[in-house]
């Protein structure tokens, strides 16, 4: 059973304050001042949480993040399925995130469809001396020729190009010349630019704003009629069916969803992008600039939202339908009241397991924020969140909206901190990465994913929420952690006993 | 609705209802501008075609699902086999949040390194402030005995120098001056992960016999009659280790295994997490130069390591992840003939045993063709096992396989009349291997878990073994080594024809005949 609930807000408070203190001791000087900037127990009415963000990582703390490759190859690039992707650089980066995050589509692999294949340049010491220029050249000419179907190529940077001066920008201009304007889109999200994915993402969402939307010939025939209620799923990567099982609950309310970026999305679904009447955006730090971008240029709204359990997706609903007329409203308020009983039964069945049980956080994106909603609709309590590679703007938006007075926030958490935080606090469940899960668990800490839905999922939706519900039931109360203390280690041994 | 309270639906079976099939119909017509199937079915039958293979073949520049990941893996996998040892890898963060992942994935174990964390500025500048920020941190924080430095392709390119940096960094007083810092240049754009583990490995032993980087007086050697056992880069390292360390005790032999990281990828689940457990003392590592012989399991993953050792005057010996009968016999005879130690009695019975299972289920592998893909030592290892069984190893792929690997190969396929019509293909990818099954059909595949994709797409059935395997659980904790391991290996081709036999012959009425209770 969790400390927390047996304790005042400001007894809370004064603990949480202490645990930064005594984690901050571990450091040098200079690393512990840096470090302390990101830790911070949140107080109610503040308008953030009170911790510097996107910042630098300090090298050699352990720290969880990731780089520009792979937010860009990795998160925003990767799920278009139509598209080969090509790990530009040495194999390591495309082979250890090949398949890895789930996004899930319906396809031909290898013929129309490329997601779960890892194409590379496989750099050798030469190309890294002479350039890769022309193997890059010669990788597109493979590609049309063994892979004809593939809609389009982009060109995903590691590390090395951006310092050996490769001019892969030419190299695409020239190679979409000689395949009759085909799609290359050149992505420079060479790893060590910035400091964590976000910079990836950025970068991605700049490179569908300068070489698809910039491309697109505004006198070409649509491939579709438009229509009033047009909407674009933006930000969902379908990990285990998430952008499906939230697709379905908006057609449901009356409107099309003509794209879906980028899980299980098309290139023609970027290309059509620019003619949706509202743009709703799910995982807001990975999309929010090419949704600034289509407001100004196209003048398409975009409406942040959130289907994590069912009171924020309700009130997501009727959010976005508030952007239509009377017919979506309408159509909002038959869905939430169709999926009622489904909600109702779910509830009944978990929330008696899960009632009062504490959660702390550590993700990226859109979750350390977003789900805490459907831990609330479960009864459980979430005393503690922090983002991989949040910004300020994360920060209000969790400040505003989701976090009680006293939790603890921690940004870019160091494997340490993480470990000393959870040991103190003992939450009922830790929900990270797969960096994360064996050491809690080892800890006898029930765990899950939250990256990957650890292999579960969707988490998405109405139908989603079936199974996050029953997923973080089974890991809290799963029999194993009543096992992890030997029955003879219990007993006190009376000789022991004895002597002292 | 198709979710029920009741009777949660997954994702394999959620999204076969109605109402989603029918949405990603609509949504595949309507706005993904999809080509003709009929089209697709064209280009998907080509693929399969002698022409398409000839083409695939013909690619020079272009990988597609290779079978091999980069050095610094490696050097991370060696690292954490060296008692309280942290690794820190220089250059970009990213890197090392996926070998962690990679890593936890296979093994579903903690995976403990640290990152230099280098950006922009010092892409321009050199790593050198990173070193000494991230050493000192790291040894405040984790408090390892040592920290083994490796480096990531950033630093690199732009020519990052450990030697140098680390002396500045103890200089400055990142760590003491006499703590263990070894390193050891692991660029991502020369050779694999098993190179990466040759070169981190050489790198610690240089450190601790010739002089701690010129900071200590050199080892002098005093031979005492040790063994020294090298594993190699191994996803069945827990459970092969363990069984190496088994086999010695029974024979007597004393011995040192270096970079055993047979328990920091099995620890207990007690309410502890063990950044470190286990792993060679950094005192063994140091005294290991005296051992009477050094023994590596692989000899791709020791090509620099192994000389390294004969030249400080031990005697050496290669083997290629020795799986079966044979292979296992030299290892011993070898091990025999160093030690002067008979081979333990019990050793011989696990030998009879193992030839009595293979005697028992004969029938059932010979004259069988596979193809088999991974590193070049295991690939070697299963080939010559298959070839013993009276199976054919027909296509053996190595991504990170060398052309002397080839030629190693096929002197192996010479020795046998099952490896006549064998061929190995160095530096080849899955995408190769594609075409080879399609156009060379064989009965069964062995690789790792990306091998599960070519059993979809050929039929050919995938038997899992080798790194990673993130879709099965826990078959890293039994050996594929000694008899014991043999069995084992034995036992899983074994469990898969007979489950593809059953699975081919379970329509009623219609192949109910050889649907047999006994085999």
């Amino acid at each position: 059973m969790s400390l927390a609930t047996t304790q005042s807000v400001a007894e809370i408070k004064a603990r949480n304050k202490q645990l930064i203190d005594e984690v901050l001791k571990v450091y040098p000087e200079k690393t512990a001042k840096r470090r302390a900037k990101h830790l911070n127990v949140h107080e109610a009415g503040k308008s953030d949480c009170g911790v510097k963000s996107n910042l630098k990582s300090i090298p050699g703390v352990m720290t969880i993040r990731g780089c520009a490759y792979a937010g860009s190859k990795g998160v925003v690039w990767g799920p278009i399925k139509d598209m080969i992707h090509i790990s530009h650089g040495p194999v390591g980066c495309g082979q250890y995130s090949w398949a890895a995050r789930r996004n899930y589509y319906i396809g031909t692999t290898g013929i129309d469809t490329f997601v779960t294949m890892q194409f590379t340049s496989d750099f050798q010491e030469k190309d890294i001396v002479f350039g890769g220029d022309k193997k890059l050249a010669k990788i597109i000419d493979e590609i049309q020729e063994l892979f004809p179907l593939n809609h389009g190529i982009t060109i995903q940077s590691e590390c090395p190009i951006g310092l050996i001066g490769d001019d892969i920008e030419a190299v695409s201009k020239v190679k979409s010349k000689e395949y009759d304007g085909k799609t290359i889109v050149p992505v420079r999200c060479e790893g060590f630019r910035g400091v964590s994915q976000s910079l990836g993402h950025h970068i991605a969402n700049d490179a569908v704003r300068d070489w698809i939307f910039d491309k697109v010939n505004p006198e070409a025939k649509p491939a579709f009629e438009s229509t009033p209620y047009d909407v674009a799923i933006i930000g969902d990567y379908n990990i285990g069916g998430d952008a499906w099982s939230s697709r379905i609950l908006l057609e449901e309310m009356g409107l099309r969803v003509i794209a879906q970026w980028s899980g299980d999305g098309s290139l023609a679904e970027l290309e059509a992008t620019p003619k949706a009447k509202l743009n709703v955006l799910h995982c807001y730090r990975s999309m929010n600039y090419i949704s600034r971008h289509m407001e100004e240029k196209f003048g398409i709204p975009w409406c942040e939202y959130n289907f994590f359990g069912p009171s924020k997706i309700a009130e997501s609903l009727r959010k976005i339908a508030s952007f239509f007329d009377d017919k979506i409203k309408e159509g909002a308020e038959r869905v939430i009241a169709k999926y009622q009983p489904l909600m109702d039964a779910v509830i009944a069945k978990y929330r008696p397991r899960l009632e009062g049980k504490t959660v702390m956080l550590f993700v990226g994106g859109l979750r350390p924020r977003h789900v805490i909603g459907a831990y609330e609709d479960l009864g459980m309590e979430v005393v503690g969140t922090g983002y991989e590679f949040g910004h300020n703007d994360d920060y209000q938006r969790t400040a505003q909206h989701y976090v009680k007075d006293g939790t603890l926030i921690y940004d870019d958490v160091t494997g340490y901190e993480f470990e000393r935080f959870v040991e103190k606090i003992q939450p009922d469940l830790v929900g990270s990465g797969i960096k994360e899960k064996y050491v809690f668990q080892k800890m006898g800490v029930p765990f899950r994913q939250m990256h990957s839905w650890d292999y579960s999922g969707p988490y998405h939706g109405y139908d989603g929420f079936a199974i996050f519900a029953r997923d973080m039931d089974m890991a809290i109360n799963s029999p194993i952690w009543k096992k992890t203390r030997a029955p003879w280690k219990d007993a006190p041994r009376p000789s022991l006993m004895a002597a002292e | 609705m198709t979710q029920n309270a009741e009777h949660v639906l997954d994702h394999f079976e959620l999204f076969r209802g109605p109402e989603y099939q029918q949405m990603l119909a609509n949504k595949k017509t309507l706005f993904e501008n999809p080509h003709d199937p009929a089209e697709v079915e064209r280009i998907r039958e080509w693929a399969k075609t002698p022409e398409y293979r000839e083409k695939n073949f013909a690619r020079e520049a272009l990988t597609v699902n290779p079978a091999k990941a980069c050095q610094p893996l490696g050097a991370v996998f060696v690292a954490v086999g060296f008692e309280g040892t942290l690794p820190f890898v220089h250059g970009s963060q990213g890197c090392v949040a996926y070998y962690r992942s990679h890593l936890s994935r296979h093994f579903k174990e903690p995976s403990s390194c640290v990152s230099s964390s280098m950006t922009e500025d010092a892409a321009v500048f050199g790593g050198l402030n990173n070193m000494i920020d991230g050493l000192a941190n790291t040894y405040n924080m984790y408090k390892p005995k040592m920290i083994a430095v490796s480096t990531t392709c950033m630093a690199e390119v732009i020519g990052d120098d450990l030697n140098a940096f680390i002396k500045t960094a103890k200089e400055k007083g990142s760590v003491p001056a006499e703590y263990d810092v070894p390193f050891a240049h692991t660029p991502a754009f020369v050779g694999s992960h098993v190179t990466g583990y040759d070169n981190a490995l050489k790198g610690i032993l240089d450190h601790f016999w010739d002089g701690k980087a010129g900071t200590a007086p050199k080892l002098e050697r005093k031979e005492n009659g040790k063994i020294n056992f090298i594993g190699g880069f191994d996803g069945y390292t827990v459970g092969n280790i363990r069984e190496m360390k088994r086999i010695f005790e029974l024979m007597g032999i004393e011995y040192t295994i270096l970079a055993d990281n047979s328990d920091v990828f099995d620890t207990p689940t007690d309410g502890e997490f063990r950044m470190y457990d286990g792993g060679t003392t950094l005192e063994d590592a140091a005294n290991a130069i005296h051992a009477k012989a050094t023994i590596s399991m692989q000899q791709y993953c020791t090509e620099k390591t192994l000389p390294f050792i004969a030249n400080h005057g031990q005697e050496v010996a290669a083997f290629n992840h020795p799986v079966g009968v044979s292979a296992t016999d030299e290892l011993l005879m070898t091990l025999s003939r160093i030690t002067g130690k008979p081979i333990a009695k019990a050793l011989e019975q696990e030998r009879g045993r193992l030839v009595d299972a293979m005697a028992d289920s004969s029938a059932h592998i010979h004259g069988k063709k596979f193809a088999i893909y991974g590193d070049p030592d295991l690939c070697y290892g299963l080939a010559a096992f298959l070839l013993e069984l009276g199976a054919e190893p027909t296509h053996v792929l190595s991504t990170n396989g060398s052309k002397a690997w080839a030629e190693k190969m096929q002197a192996l396929f010479d020795s046998s009349p099952f490896g006549k019509n064998c061929h190995a293909y160095p530096g080849k990818d899955l995408w190769h291997m594609r075409s080879l099954l399609f156009t060379e059909p064989v009965d069964f595949l062995i690789g790792n878990t990306y091998g599960k994709y070519l059993e979809r797409d050929t039929g050919t059935p995938l038997i899992r073994i080798g790194f990673p395997v993130f879709d099965r659980h826990h078959h890293h904790r039994y050996p594929v080594w000694g008899y014991q391991g043999g069995m084992n290996v034995l036992v899983k081709i074994l469990d898969k024809i007979f489950d593809e036999i059953d699975k081919n012959t379970n329509v009623p009425a219609k192949t109910d005949y050889s649907f047999d209770i006994i085999r």
